[in-house]
Formats: C-alpha cells, sequence, structure tokens
C-alpha cells in the first residue's frame, strides 16, 4: 500500500481552478501565492494512508476517494430557522456567526453591539476590510506542509470567522460561530477557516459549532488558528455535532505569547469519520495552555484526536484531560505529542486521558507522545482504558436503579468531568443533556439490533 | 419474610454454601457469625443478588416470592437493603443524587409520589444528622475519599432512607472504632421494628453487644452448625470458633459412623 492516495487529485485541481477564476481580481499577491503553494504541497502530498505514522489508525480513504462538490453557493433557503435554534444553546446570549456551508449568512446571524475597535465579522469580508493583518496572521500558525487537509483549507480559504481584540479588549459575551451543513443531495466539501487575533491583554470566549441539518455525506475540512498575544485570556470550545454520515477533518492552532491563557473544551458528538488536530505552541514564558476534549462514539464512528503541545519556552504549564465513551462498534483514537524544547526549562506538563468502552466490538488506540529535550521539567502523564465498573453497577442496582439507569448514571459521571468544566452554563446543560440523550438513543438502537 | 432452604453457592466451580437453611420473621434480629471463609459474605451478596455466584442448589423465597428470580435492583425495590462490608467509590455522582434516585426509584415501584431535589434534601438532612453526617458528605461523590468510618456510616443513612423490610449487614462492624461502632448501631437500632427484619453478618461478638439480636447462627464451612439465642455469642467468645470447629467435627464424626 502506498503512502498518499493521489487519485483524486485532478478533481481537487479543477476545483481550485474554478475557485480561483470565480475570486479573481479580488485576491492580493501574497494570497494568491500562499493559495497556489498550498495547492501544489497538497498535490505532491496527496491524502495519507494509513501507513502514513500520523494517520496509522485513522483510515481516510472514503474521503479520499469521493468526488466532493466545491464550490457551493451560500443558500439560506436551505437552512431553515428553526436549525439554527437548535444549536443556540437555549438562546444563549451571544454574538452569533451563522455560515451556511462555509458561507457567512447574515440574515441567520446576530453579531449585536462590540466594544470599540473589537471586529467579528466573516473572513470573506475580512479580506477587503483587513489585508495587513491577514498577511501578518493567516496561516502562520497552522502549517501545511506536512498535512494534507490543512492544505486543502489554505489553498480553498474564502470565508469563516475573522475576530480581532485590540489591545485591553474584553468582551463579556460568548462570540458563537455556527457552521450549519445543509441538506443537499450529492456530497459536497466546505472549507470553513477562522483566525483569531487576540491583542495583549484582551479576553474573550468563542464556541465554535459544527452541525449537520441532515443524515447526508459531506465533509467539513476546517482550520482554526488563534494568535494570543502576552496576557491574552481566551476560552474555546469547538462543538462537533455533524451530521451521522459526515467527514470532520479539523486543525485548531493555537500560537502562545508570554503569560497569556488559552483553555480549549472540544466536544465530539457527531461525524462518521472525526479527526481533530488542537496544538498549541507555547512561545513565551508563564504561559498556561489546556487542552480538554469529551467524545462520545457510538455506531460505526470513528474520532480521532490529535494532540500537540509544544513547550517552546521556559516557566509555562500545560494542562490536557481528553476523556471517550465508546459503544457499538465506534473507535477512538488519541494520540498526544508534547514537545519540550531545549530552552523550555520549569515546564510543567500534563495529560491526561481515559478512555470507557460500553462494548466488546469498541476499540480505542491511545498512544502520549512525548519528546523532551529540556532537563528541568516535570512532565506527566497517563493512559488508562476501562469498561464499566461491575461493582459500581452492583451497588447502583442494590439501591434499587435499574441496569440500564446505573449504566447511564456511570457512563455521565465519566463524561461529567469535562462538562463540569464547561463555563457556560447553556452549553453545559446542553452537553448534559446531550450525553444523556445519545446514551440512551444508543441503547435504543442497540434493542432494535437485538 | 426469609426463607432460605438448602442452599448450595458456587464461585467459579469451588462450592461455598454447601446447604444453607434458615427461616427469618419480620421483626426478627438474626446474627450470622463465622470465622473468615465459612461463607458468610456470600451468603449477604447472595440474597442481594450479586451475580458472580452460583445457585447450583436450594432456594430462597422472599415474602412469598423466588428471589433468585429476581434482579438486583427488583430485590432492592421489594425492600431487600444490603449495607456492604466494603462500601464502592463512585466519582462523578454525588452522594445526594445517589440517594434520591434509589429513593425515587423505589417510591416509583411503590406508587408513591418522587421526592423532588428541595423536598428531598430537607428530608436528607434530617437523616444524616441522626448518623452525625457532615452535609458536605452529600455533596461529594458517593464514598470517594470517605474514611472507613464515613463509609460505613453512609451506609447506614443509605438504609434509613431507602427504609428496607429486610436489612443486611454485612461485617458493618470491621473497621470501625468504638464511637463509629456505637453511631452505626445506634443507627441500625432505631430502624428495628416488628415489620423489618436485620440479618447481621459479622465475625466478632463486639457488635452484638450494641445491636441484640434474636437469633445467632454459626456459620463453619458453607453449613450452618449451630444457632441459639444471644448467649450463642458468649459461648463463642470463650471458646473461639475453633473450639467449635472441633466440636462440630466430632458431631460429624458420629453420625457419618451411625450412619
Amino acid at each position: 500500500m502506498a503512502l498518499a492516495i493521489k487519485e483524486n487529485n485532478q478533481l481537487y485541481i479543477t476545483s481550485f481552478e474554478e475557485f480561483e477564476k470565480n475570486i479573481n481580481g479580488e485576491a492580493k499577491n501574497w494570497l494568491k501565492d500562499l493559495r497556489r503553494q498550498a495547492l501544489t504541497r497538497f498535490d505532491e502530498l496527496g491524502f495519507p494512508t494509513t501507513r502514513h505514522e500520523e494517520w496509522k489508525y485513522t483510515n481516510i480513504s472514503p474521503i479520499a476517494k469521493e468526488n466532493f462538490i466545491h464550490g457551493t453557493e451560500s443558500d439560506a433557503g436551505l437552512v431553515q430557522k428553526d436549525a439554527v435554534k437548535k444549536f443556540d444553546y437555549d438562546g444563549l446570549d451571544a454574538h452569533t456567526l451563522v455560515f451556511v456551508d462555509g458561507h457567512f449568512n447574515a440574515d441567520l446571524s446576530l453579531i449585536g453591539d462590540l466594544p470599540e475597535g473589537v471586529k467579528v465579522k466573516s473572513l470573506a469580508e475580512a479580506f477587503q476590510t483587513d489585508t495587513d493583518l491577514l498577511e501578518q496572521h493567516l496561516a502562520r500558525y497552522a502549517p501545511f506542509q506536512d498535512d494534507s487537509f490543512t492544505a486543502l483549507s489554505t489553498a480553498f480559504m474564502n470565508d469563516g470567522a475573522y475576530i480581532y481584540l485590540p489591545e485591553n479588549a474584553v468582551i463579556e459575551k460568548p462570540i458563537h460561530l455556527l457552521f450549519l451543513a445543509s441538506d443537499r443531495n450529492e456530497p459536497f466539501i466546505t472549507y470553513p477557516r477562522n483566525l483569531i487575533i487576540a491583542g495583549k491583554h484582551s479576553k474573550a470566549t468563542i464556541i465554535e459549532t459544527y452541525a449537520g441539518t441532515s443524515d447526508n455525506r459531506y465533509f467539513t475540512n476546517c482550520v482554526t488558528e488563534v494568535f494570543c498575544d502576552e496576557n491574552a485570556y481566551i476560552e474555546h470550545f469547538k462543538v462537533q455535532e455533524e451530521s451521522s454520515n459526515a467527514y470532520h477533518i479539523s486543525t485548531t492552532q493555537v500560537n502562545q505569547l508570554a503569560n497569556s491563557n488559552f483553555v480549549s473544551n472540544a466536544l465530539d458528538f457527531g461525524g462518521l469519520i472525526v479527526r481533530n488536530n488542537p496544538g498549541a505552541i507555547l512561545n513565551g514564558e508563564g504561559v498556561e495552555s489546556t487542552l480538554n476534549g469529551l467524545y462520545l462514539g457510538t455506531g460505526r464512528q470513528l474520532i480521532d484526536n490529535h494532540t500537540t503541545i509544544d513547550h517552546a519556552k521556559p516557566h509555562c504549564n500545560s494542562h490536557e484531560l481528553y476523556k471517550g465513551v465508546l459503544d457499538g462498534s465506534a473507535r477512538g483514537v488519541f494520540n498526544g505529542k508534547i514537545f519540550v524544547r531545549l530552552d523550555a526549562q520549569k515546564t510543567d506538563a500534563k495529560q491526561t486521558n481515559q478512555a470507557l468502552l460500553l462494548s466488546n466490538t469498541a476499540t480505542i488506540d491511545t498512544k502520549p507522545q512525548l519528546e523532551i529535550f529540556a532537563d528541568d521539567v516535570k512532565c506527566t502523564h497517563g493512559a488508562t482504558i476501562g469498561q464499566l465498573d461491575q461493582d459500581a453497577m452492583f451497588y447502583l442496582q442494590t439501591r434499587g436503579i435499574e441496569r440500564d439507569m446505573a449504566r447511564d448514571i456511570l457512563t455521565y459521571a465519566f463524561a461529567s468531568d469535562i462538562i463540569d468544566r464547561i463555563t457556560i452554563k447553556e452549553l453545559r446543560d446542553y452537553c448534559h443533556h446531550r450525553v444523556l440523550v445519545k446514551l440512551q438513543q444508543d441503547r435504543l438502537e442497540g434493542i432494535d439490533k437485538e | 419474610m426469609l426463607e432460605i432452604k438448602n442452599l448450595h453457592v458456587e464461585v467459579e466451580g469451588t462450592e461455598i454454601l454447601k446447604g444453607v437453611n434458615l427461616n427469618i420473621k419480620a421483626g426478627e434480629v438474626h446474627a450470622i457469625m463465622g470465622p473468615n471463609g465459612s461463607g458468610k459474605s456470600t451468603l449477604a451478596q447472595v440474597i442481594s443478588g450479586r451475580d458472580v455466584y452460583d445457585v447450583t442448589n436450594g432456594e430462597i423465597s422472599y415474602l412469598g416470592k423466588d428471589l433468585l428470580d429476581m434482579e438486583p435492583d427488583e430485590r432492592a425495590r421489594e425492600g431487600v437493603f444490603m449495607a456492604f462490608q466494603y462500601p464502592v467509590e463512585i466519582p462523578g455522582v454525588t452522594n445526594s443524587y445517589f440517594l434520591k434516585t434509589g429513593l425515587n426509584e423505589i417510591r416509583k415501584h411503590h406508587g408513591l409520589e418522587t421526592l423532588d431535589a428541595a423536598d428531598f434534601l430537607k428530608f436528607i438532612k434530617e437523616k444524616a444528622k441522626l448518623l452525625d453526617i457532615e452535609p458536605d458528605m452529600l455533596n461529594r461523590s458517593v464514598n470517594e475519599g470517605f474514611s472507613g468510618g464515613e463509609k460505613k456510616r453512609n451506609e447506614i443513612l443509605q438504609m434509613a432512607v431507602l427504609e428496607p423490610k429486610l436489612a443486611i449487614m454485612d461485617e458493618t462492624d470491621s473497621g470501625l472504632d468504638i464511637d463509629a461502632l456505637r453511631i452505626v448501631a445506634d443507627g441500625v437500632n432505631r430502624l428495628r421494628n416488628e415489620d423489618r427484619a436485620i440479618i447481621i453478618v459479622t465475625h466478632y461478638q463486639r457488635l452484638l453487644n450494641y445491636i441484640v439480636p434474636d437469633y445467632i447462627h454459626i456459620l463453619l464451612n458453607g453449613k450452618i452448625v449451630k444457632s441459639g439465642d444471644k448467649q450463642l455469642a458468649f459461648e463463642l467468645e470463650e471458646k473461639g470458633y475453633d473450639q467449635i470447629k472441633a466440636d462440630y467435627s466430632s458431631i460429624k464424626t458420629k453420625l457419618e459412623e451411625t450412619v
């Protein structure tokens, strides 16, 4: 088997030419060059196979072989208002940007008032208005040289969210970026691309939600880049609720300068094949970085989280807690990379990942990967894989609680470790409910199969 | 209330209980005593429905129903309760949620209205006070980080909340200091009434100073070899299990000789 699948490259090249023609004249030279470089790199890389070390447990050949439709126009008619309502977290008061099939939709969005100097808008608009900042930051943090999907994202980047917080800006309400996939007959691909620039001492909470509105097959290939300047504090949530037949591949890459704090919570419920690459570079002293995640896989879902924490400077702390619940024939992958560079003395890095397998056919592949070049550091990692504690099951039952309910209580308790850390009440309630519904749904499906 | 006939139980092919007979009526307190490995905890676990034990022969009837045919949660809803020798820690589930869920499941089963959070809190706080349980313990995860004494008191609290018809105390006295023992015993005594039967499984006579049983049974090597009133405990204290064992084996030999 080859390292790469290239049989579909022509589709992407043709689609790119079409894409470039449509936006011709609009793009500045640097952007045009960047897109072209990325496309060329993709053409060289092709799609990875499981021979590729980074993709050993995740076979994306269904993605590589699918003839995805490119260049879907924004069509709000395809998405009803109630679809937006379904993911508005019980009317959470937020600055909301809605995207349909990767395109910003002003009618469905409600950005509201923002503090002076703060910019929250579509990337498509920012290409017109904020060229200098884009040139300075866009595609600087998520490298595409070794990653086919980031290369594609960079080649096709055109829309998504653009958030700019000037020095000292504090946004009280969360910013919600809702990416909805419409109900189309043919498989299609979208490339949401987000850029968050957080100035010195700025503070914001950002929620990214990716959701399907049907059972369709489509592919969300998204990249979010975050730049945290000194003392910036960004709290980030990513809720993945794609359709049960959708593919979702995401990269979230953060560059943190001194004393900044980035906290991420990734919540994966949907999708058929899901791969997330959250990563942070701790690029100044005194940085705090947290990557937490919860994933619930059922049926034939595959959910892969490849995290990277790169300690580049001394005196930084990183915290990582990933928890997975896998039922049915679902598969999970966790790969946690931690680099501690030569310069990064007094690093304190902690990584924990735990998986709970609820069925005999669910599987998890888990691998911590620590590369430490400094000698005065503290790095801990722990991985546990388990099934429901039978003693606890029995204990609950002897107190009058039925087996199914006992199972839900224990599974929920396992997941609550992450859910309880969600600082936004509405989102926490949503996740709480979502976990229980998903568990019950799965059990009902299990009964049907029997 | 509880009738055990010729109960044989195996674990992974090893016979632990070898024909136990026991008859317990409402209002009675029975103590089952025996040395380590005699099968007394197995008996408690089989009554509560632990599925690692294979019942190879015999029957257990509870309030006229076939107990062995019921799931552990059904038994609980019908009023069977076991205080665990080793209470299980359940991280992420608060003690009060755990208690409320169990209670409400049982209430639903009996056609009673479920208690909401506020009513339950009031109800539980009173019960907790009687057992010298800090309110804080209700908000902590079930048994997580509890001391040995706290765990045992928590078991008694659960019993007080669930108000079972048949309560089995599996070595509830183990690992308790004298003050904790007294609190636990008080809790049990408070629940003693004519409708409720209590089985106390213990190695030592000590607990029986505080909870005075109506009957004592001595379990040796999977069989009840001697039954009597509370005097038996003193006899046991005096002679020790070895003497009882020796007595028993000589009787057994004689019996075998006559056969």
